[in-house]
């Protein structure tokens, strides 16, 4: 336990749980966004729509996470030099949270998609009675109901994302899995607990978020 | 599946189909632009040069980076998926143990492993192997990043699978385990003889679909510079400098694999549907609890 303590005065263990909680927060509105777009083109009566949606799912979902990310780094900004912000820092950021919410946005759409399986036929088909169309039926009635029932998947869905966010270490962005690397790498003698330290703070995100969704879910479940 | 793509629409009359017809030109031509666009961009910047793509798909691209890569990606995702499942029925079997003690021992061992970020622990063990056990000659210390990608995809997919067990058991309907006390078993000869069985022919599907998760996550070991298949492709691609290329060509390999194994979860799932009381519908980590309530039908 020698000099444990001292770490915390050395290295920036909460501000680099911050960049987490930062890359969670921006990357989870992301995905919500093209997750929700996605879900709406796979339930689209326009053929082409459902296959643009079924097309990303597939190619999306099916690629690692580490992938899109080095994909991003190494050729987008390595070779193209596509380069969002002139702050190094700040671009690199900005990347992974790119790379963070369109990987995700595969499982919000899918998260999405099972919810629109949990709202009855005849609440669509009463929409239509009352002579909605796709939009206004997929707004004020579906949509609602199917999020209220896709509150596990989409929890499940954060909480993957939080734990994904470590692979922003692939973009040098100074999160706490490249934090716990580097403190690792200059304190072996006390490896264990810088390891402890970190996972024990995954934990503490991640846990509660856990528990937040079964009580959402049981609390919004629609009642049918 | 086409069954919900119905939920939201009627069939389309003379007037909807000629709009869905204007809908699906403007979807072309947008695609279309888009595609343009950046085909435009990349050949402007040079990367579609015939023989940045020549390099990237030659023989010497195949045989001495991809199929090397691929063999390291497969051979720890092909362990890694044994060994979870070891890791998964040993603490599926120890959450419904019967002593409250042991439930919440295996409990606090699958939450934790469950919610550390698998990059965590792969870091965390590589320095761990490679400074602590390699020195005592039991492994080699080059094995060490690999090691650590088995490692760590072991403890994270097998607290999953713990979990699909357990909820597995859970959701067998509860005739199963009366008919097993009816005909006298104990607690343990039930488990053993008829939920556990028929929960882990249910979960077959969920394991195809987790070891499709295994094989994404082993490119994590690209981080603590195990070889696998996008450590090879970005060595490839530096050599050439055409490491968009590569690392394109390695993303569709696996996205082919990927979802060849998703469509086989699938059918699999609806094969197996007769064999067992339990729900076959594939889970993961991300669908689990919601695939326990909603989605079965």
């Amino acid at each position: 336990m020698n000099g444990f303590f001292e770490l915390f005065a050395e290295y920036d263990v909460l501000g680099a749980f911050w960049m987490n909680i930062k890359l969670t927060a921006l990357a989870a509105i992301g995905s919500f966004i093209l997750g929700t777009i996605l879900a709406l083109f796979r339930i689209s009566p326009v053929t082409s729509f459902r296959t643009i949606g079924t097309a990303y799912i597939n190619i999306v979902r099916n690629t690692p996470l580490t992938i899109i990310m080095v994909l991003g780094v190494l050729a987008v900004w390595g070779q193209l030099k596509v380069e969002f912000f002139g702050d190094f820092d700040l671009n690199f950021f900005a990347y992974a949270v790119i790379a963070l919410s369109l990987y995700h946005a595969s499982f919000v759409c899918e998260a999405i998609r099972s919810g629109v399986n949990t709202v009855p036929l005849g609440q669509v088909e009463a929409a239509r009675a009352i002579g909605l169309t796709f939009l206004p039926a997929a707004r004020i009635v579906v949509l609602p109901q199917a999020l209220r029932g896709a509150i596990t998947p989409l929890g499940n869905t954060l909480i993957a994302l939080t734990k994904n966010t470590t692979v922003a270490a692939a973009a040098s962005v100074a999160e706490a899995s490249g934090l716990m690397s580097t403190m690792i790498e200059f304190n072996p003698d006390l490896m264990i607990y810088i390891f402890l330290t970190i996972a024990i703070g995954f934990c503490i995100l991640v846990i509660p978020m856990g528990i937040v969704t079964t009580w959402l879910s049981d609390k919004l479940a629609v009642a049918r | 599946m086409s069954a919900q793509a119905d939920v939201m629409f009627d069939a389309p009359g003379p007037r909807a189909k000629r709009r869905i017809l204007l809908a699906n030109l403007v979807a072309l031509v947008g695609v279309l632009a888009v595609v343009f666009l950046v085909l435009m961009q990349l050949n402007r910047q040079g990367q579609l040069a015939p023989n940045q793509w020549a390099n990237a798909l030659n023989g010497n691209a195949w045989t001495n980076y991809y199929l090397p890569g691929l063999q390291f990606t497969l051979q720890s995702s092909g362990i890694a998926v044994v060994t979870a499942l070891v890791f998964g029925l040993v603490f599926g079997f120890l959450r419904l143990a019967p002593f409250a003690i042991i439930r919440g021992a295996s409990a606090v061992v699958v939450e934790f492993f469950r919610a550390v970020p698998v990059l965590v622990m792969m870091f965390f063990l590589y320095f761990f192997l490679s400074r602590q056990v390699a020195p005592t000659g039991l492994i080699a210390s080059e094995d060490s990043a690999y090691f650590a990608v088995i490692l760590g995809l072991t403890v994270y997919n097998g607290a999953v699978i713990a979990e699909l067990i357990r909820s597995g058991v859970k959701s067998l309907p509860k005739g199963q385990r009366e008919a097993a006390a009816a005909v006298g078993m104990t607690r343990n000869q039930s488990l053993r003889i008829v939920e556990v069985p028929q929960a882990l022919t249910a979960m077959l599907p969920s394991l195809l679909s987790q070891f499709v998760v295994i094989l994404k996550d082993s490119a994590l070991g690209f981080l603590i510079g195990f070889y696998e298949l996008l450590q090879y492709s970005r060595q490839l691609g530096s050599g050439y400098s055409n490491i968009l290329q590569t690392l394109v060509v390695a993303a569709l390999i696996f996205i082919v694999i990927n979802y060849l194994l998703t469509r086989l979860a699938t059918r699999l799932a609806g094969t197996l549907s007769s064999r067992t009381g339990g729900a076959t519908a594939p889970v993961t980590s991300t669908t689990m609890v919601s695939t326990m309530g909603q989605d079965v039908k």
